[in-house]
């Protein structure tokens, strides 16, 4: 199973678990995955064009999948994959 | 360089650097001749400014347009109880002053804006961005690349801090990635987390703004690999730690001139989303309360913030609204309240859309007009 991290933003959206685990071949799959498990994530991840956020990187251990082979890079077993949302502080309305 | 001089007293406050073989007195005359900008003296600017205080930079600049709050005690170590109410630059400097008066401080008390940031930060050598907002992360990042300086970054959300160093200008004159690199544009406001969802747990700013202190030296000493092309993420929970890649993204358009960011982070929108609903102000609840007419109060915060402060209403977070309406009363004057008076004003558009309530009042301001204007025995967050 790959691991995923949850940053804490997005952890209210995962009852506030820190890792998921997930059954998948790539990291599309694995986000998949991710939002049917937590529907709500969905909104937070993808754009209405369906495409990842720009705020939003996603990680397959210490790379950016962008310079790997994006959604369709593979992932492994033992595979941690990070969601790294830009967080600016705690500032607010 | 070697035309900086020590004076005894400096020689010997320094001379735990000076005896690290690769620190030595080189790294302390890099130190003496530079000019650092610190950009927000709150939770990331008290440890960095402390640090690079007692470190023997030899000039920092302190941008902050805040004044010192009771909320800030908690994390922001700079200050003390004396400085509530005082400009944060002022007391920050008094206080790093008290620390080493070697160090050249040039006071800042001033929002950084599109129009001053290239003047300001003109005159240093590296920036070190410690800010709270989006709009301001952009403006540093945009103008650290139009004038070419290094931008130290660090970031916190609760549990969570990020450490880069962006713009960063290794030996052989190559540039890594800017923050625009790794988070081309922010998230839109919906999505950035609520009042209701801040927060920082107090040492949190302590460890990352050191980290941040740490990268700064480095920049300016040149010894270790500063964190040029890599993203630090700390968890506090968890204790993880991940250090992940960062590259610089050729299909980003160049930045050549400064925009307006808060159109750019969509808050100028954000002023008109909030919905168009009837209200009473705080002086107004009161005579309403006063009158003995029924009306009834609904607070739409959640419960921790209810354990802070409250007007004894109703408690129903804004989420469940929809599912509680039940409990809203349609017949007498409803009044309807959050923090400011947003998420209040929100619940009330919910509920006359579909519910078709018109009997629903929002109170201007929140519970901090109330704390404010009315009862200042309410404690403020």
């Amino acid at each position: 199973m790959a691991k995923i991290i949850i940053p804490t933003p997005l952890r209210k959206f995962t009852g506030n678990q820190a890792t998921i685990e997930v059954d998948a071949i790539d990291i599309r799959e694995s986000i998949n995955a991710l939002s049917s498990l937590y529907p709500d994530l969905k909104k937070q991840l993808f754009d209405d064009a369906g495409e990842i956020r720009q705020f939003v990187r996603i990680y397959l251990g210490d790379e950016d999948i962008k310079v790997l082979n994006n959604e369709q890079t593979p992932v492994t077993q033992d595979a941690v994959i990070s969601i790294v949302p830009a967080i600016a502080g705690g500032i607010t309305n | 360089m070697n035309t900086v001089k020590f004076t005894k007293e400096e020689l010997e406050r320094y001379s735990r650097h000076l005896i690290i073989p690769e620190f030595n007195i080189q790294g302390q005359r890099r130190l003496k001749n530079a000019k650092v900008l610190v950009i927000g003296s709150g939770g990331l600017g008290s440890p960095l400014l402390l640090y690079l205080t007692a470190a023997g930079v030899g000039t920092i600049g302190v941008v902050d347009f805040d004044v010192v709050e009771e909320s800030n005690l908690q994390r922001q170590v700079l200050f003390s109880v004396e400085d509530v109410g005082k400009p944060k630059t002022t007391s920050a400097i008094q206080r790093l002053r008290g620390l080493n008066p070697n160090v050249n401080f040039i006071e800042h008390n001033t929002r950084l804006t599109s129009e001053n940031a290239l003047d300001i930060l003109a005159d240093y050598d590296v920036v070190a961005d410690g800010t709270d907002n989006f709009p301001t992360r952009y403006l540093v990042n945009d103008a650290c690349v139009i004038l070419q300086k290094t931008n130290v970054y660090a970031s916190i959300f609760r549990f969570e801090g990020q450490v880069s160093v962006f713009n960063y200008t290794d030996k052989e004159g190559k540039t890594g990635p800017n923050y625009r690199d790794l988070f081309p544009t922010p998230p839109p406001p919906g999505l950035v987390p609520s009042c209701a969802e801040g927060g920082v747990i107090g040492v949190l700013p302590g460890i990352i703004g050191s980290l941040q202190a740490n990268e700064v030296i480095k920049v300016i000493t040149g010894i270790g690999d500063p964190l040029n092309g890599r993203l630090f993420l700390f968890d506090a929970l968890t204790f993880e730690t991940r250090t992940l890649n960062v590259h610089k993204d050729k299909s980003q358009p160049s930045i050549l001139k400064l925009i307006d960011y808060e159109v750019f982070c969509g808050l100028d929108q954000q002023q008109d989303d909030v919905p168009d609903v009837k209200e009473i102000t705080v002086q107004e609840l009161e005579k309403l309360k006063d009158s003995g007419k029924a009306y009834q109060l609904i607070d739409v915060r959640e419960t921790y913030e209810y354990e802070i402060a409250h007007l004894n209403g109703e408690l129903i977070p804004l989420a469940q609204i929809e599912d509680k309406v039940d409990q809203i009363d349609s017949n007498k004057k409803v009044v309807v309240h959050c923090r400011s008076g947003v998420r209040s004003a929100q619940a009330i558009e919910t509920l006359e859309k579909k519910f078709g309530f018109t009997n629903l009042y929002n109170l201007k301001g929140g519970i901090l007009a109330y704390a404010n204007e009315i009862d200042s025995s309410l404690a403020k967050y």
